[in-house]
């Protein structure tokens, strides 16, 4: 187990009245890496990402059985709130900013991730989130909802990374954004994996984005991993070209990205 | 001329009670969703521990108002953690029908513990009526008007830059993802509650100052709540301005209509802005229909 930040084995998970959300999953994340989820809709993406940080009984759904072990030990049972305090910090679909307060209010509102350290880090914290983001600064006053989407979707990241994660958990980053506003979120992910060693799961609608970012790919259908490998091997798989990569057209794409 | 003035200030400081259990109310319903039916009854229990304190164990102020507080939010605190906790994840409609009966239940209290007469609560105010150019208006409004001004601003400096403050808001703006930033809600949830029963106590002093104490203090919840609504029931700050107008509004009613109509007007006024203006003056959500 050593060298994985996180490991899932053999997990199930069902919601009220009896729907199944995942069916036997297994993963790893090894530390430092990133990872990618991918899998069409329903396929159990996200609620996997709500099984680890622990949101599932916000939507009445509940672990029945398996393990989540992150740095080693099973979290299963911790409260989402106590899992960011120990640097699981999940990014929620929806980019979910807290539109009725500032900019800088978002993120003094999420150093209580950093538990009895915020009073000393609150201000060199944010100082740090400002240099990685200088377009945020310059906006910290304005209230969030006013914000562009990819704005939004940068304050989403900058202010999980205000806990100090070692593990981001990030949902849907490209959602509803223009493409160009979208590679560049990628960009920032790949460069706070890589610059902070943050390791960082992603569950993703495009899938062509995701593995050219990840070290390592699962595909998921119907709650449980039905292929994974590295994100090199997956871009130029057939099944996964022809499912999630949108056909025939797309390999040039690959190619380009992988030359 | 005078007099019309003189009933318009009258009423604004007894708006400015409403406001503060009004406040309380709002606190309440952003961080967790919940309409407190029982607030007139916080406030109208916590009145009742100042007068435990001071006339039945003859405490000073300074001693017995503490405890009245620290009795107050163990009692909120109570409520939160055994009424509303077990049911959390239930419809909303059963939580009102609990706090419903609840506030049910403090009113019978009350009346058992301390009788049903109107009781008359130390001096804390001064009755000493104040004169501002030919107006008068009763000391113990003017100075109980003075004290609501005072807890208003502080706590709304405290909710707006605090960072407790930022997480309420956090919590009411988005509650998972609150969760997700470190920010225990159900410890948020508890934790309004108890400010919640703090403002009550203080409103419920004040207003039994000017009005006298019995059990049926708590239904002043009538007019706590028309603010409420005035005010959009996601504002904070507006229910100042929302008290005042109900405040008004009601002292002038009363003074040239009669207590009947005072009586009633709230209802009327709710029902009005509820057909006219679902969002209150200040509110941002459409209130949903209970």
């Amino acid at each position: 187990m050593a060298g994985n930040i996180l490991e899932i084995i053999d997990l199930d998970v069902g919601y009220a009245g009896g729907i199944t959300g995942l069916a036997g999953l297994s993963l790893k994340v090894p530390a430092g890496q990133m990872v990618a989820l991918l899998g069409a809709n329903g396929a159990g993406k996200s609620t996997t990402l709500k099984a680890i940080s622990n949101l599932l009984p916000f939507e009445g759904g509940r672990v029945r059985r398996g393990t989540i072990r992150f740095e080693g030990r099973d979290i299963t049972n911790i409260p989402a709130y106590k899992l960011s305090r120990m640097g699981l910090i999940h990014v929620r679909e929806g980019r979910r900013v807290f539109s009725t307060m500032t900019v800088h209010e978002n993120l003094v509102a999420a150093s209580y991730a950093l538990g009895k350290r915020a009073a000393l880090d609150l201000s060199r914290r944010c100082d740090d989130i400002y240099r990685t983001f200088p377009h945020l600064e310059r906006r910290k006053n304005l209230l969030a909802g006013y914000l562009s989407g990819g704005e939004q979707q940068m304050l989403a990241i900058g202010r999980a990374l205000v806990g100090e994660p070692k593990l981001m958990l990030i949902d849907e980053a490209s959602l509803g954004l223009a493409p160009v506003i979208a590679a560049e979120i990628f960009k920032v992910i790949s460069r706070i994996n890589v610059e902070r060693g943050i390791s960082v799961l992603l569950v993703e609608q495009n899938a062509m984005l995701a593995l050219r970012h990840s070290v390592h790919g699962y595909v998921l259908d119907n709650g449980r991993s039905v292929l994974d490998g590295p994100a090199r091997d997956l871009l130029h798989d057939p099944m996964v070209i022809e499912r999630y990569l949108g056909g025939a057209g797309v390999p040039k794409a690959a190619e380009r990205a992988s030359a | 001329m005078a007099l019309i003035l003189e009933l318009c200030l009258i009423g604004i400081a007894s708006g400015s009670i409403y406001a503060i259990g009004a406040m309380g109310f709002v606190l309440i319903y952003k961080s967790s969703g919940i309409f407190n039916f029982a607030m007139g009854e916080m406030m109208m229990i916590g009145a009742y521990f100042l007068y435990t304190g001071m006339v039945i164990f003859g405490l000073s102020l300074y001693a017995a108002l503490p405890l009245a507080l620290l009795a107050s939010a163990l009692l909120a605190a109570g409520m939160e953690r055994w009424l509303l906790r077990p049911l959390l994840g239930q419809p909303h409609e059963v939580m009102i029908m609990v706090l419903f009966g609840a506030g049910a239940m403090l009113r019978g209290i009350a009346g058992m513990v301390w009788g049903h007469d109107i009781l008359r609560l130390p001096e804390i105010l001064p009755r000493k009526p104040v004169f501002i150019g030919d107006i008068l208006i009763p000391g113990t409004l003017f100075w109980g008007f003075l004290m609501m001004i005072a807890i208003f601003g502080g706590f709304i400096v405290y909710y707006r830059f605090s960072r407790t403050g930022v997480a309420i808001r956090a919590t009411a703006d988005d509650q998972t993802t609150a969760e997700c930033m470190g920010i225990n809600i159900r410890g948020m949830f508890l934790f309004t509650w108890v400010m919640a029963g703090l403002l009550a106590t203080a409103a419920g002093i004040v207003g039994a100052s000017v009005n006298g104490l019995s059990p049926y203090l708590g239904n002043v919840a009538l007019e706590v709540i028309a603010v409420v609504l005035l005010a959009g029931l996601t504002s904070i700050g507006g229910t100042l301005l929302a008290g005042a107008i109900v405040g008004v509004m009601l002292t002038l009613i009363g003074f040239y209509l009669g207590g009947a109509f005072q009586q009633f007007m709230p209802y009327l006024l709710v029902l009005l802005v509820m057909i006219v203006r679902p969002r209150g003056l200040f509110g941002t959500k459409l209130v949903e229909r209970i």
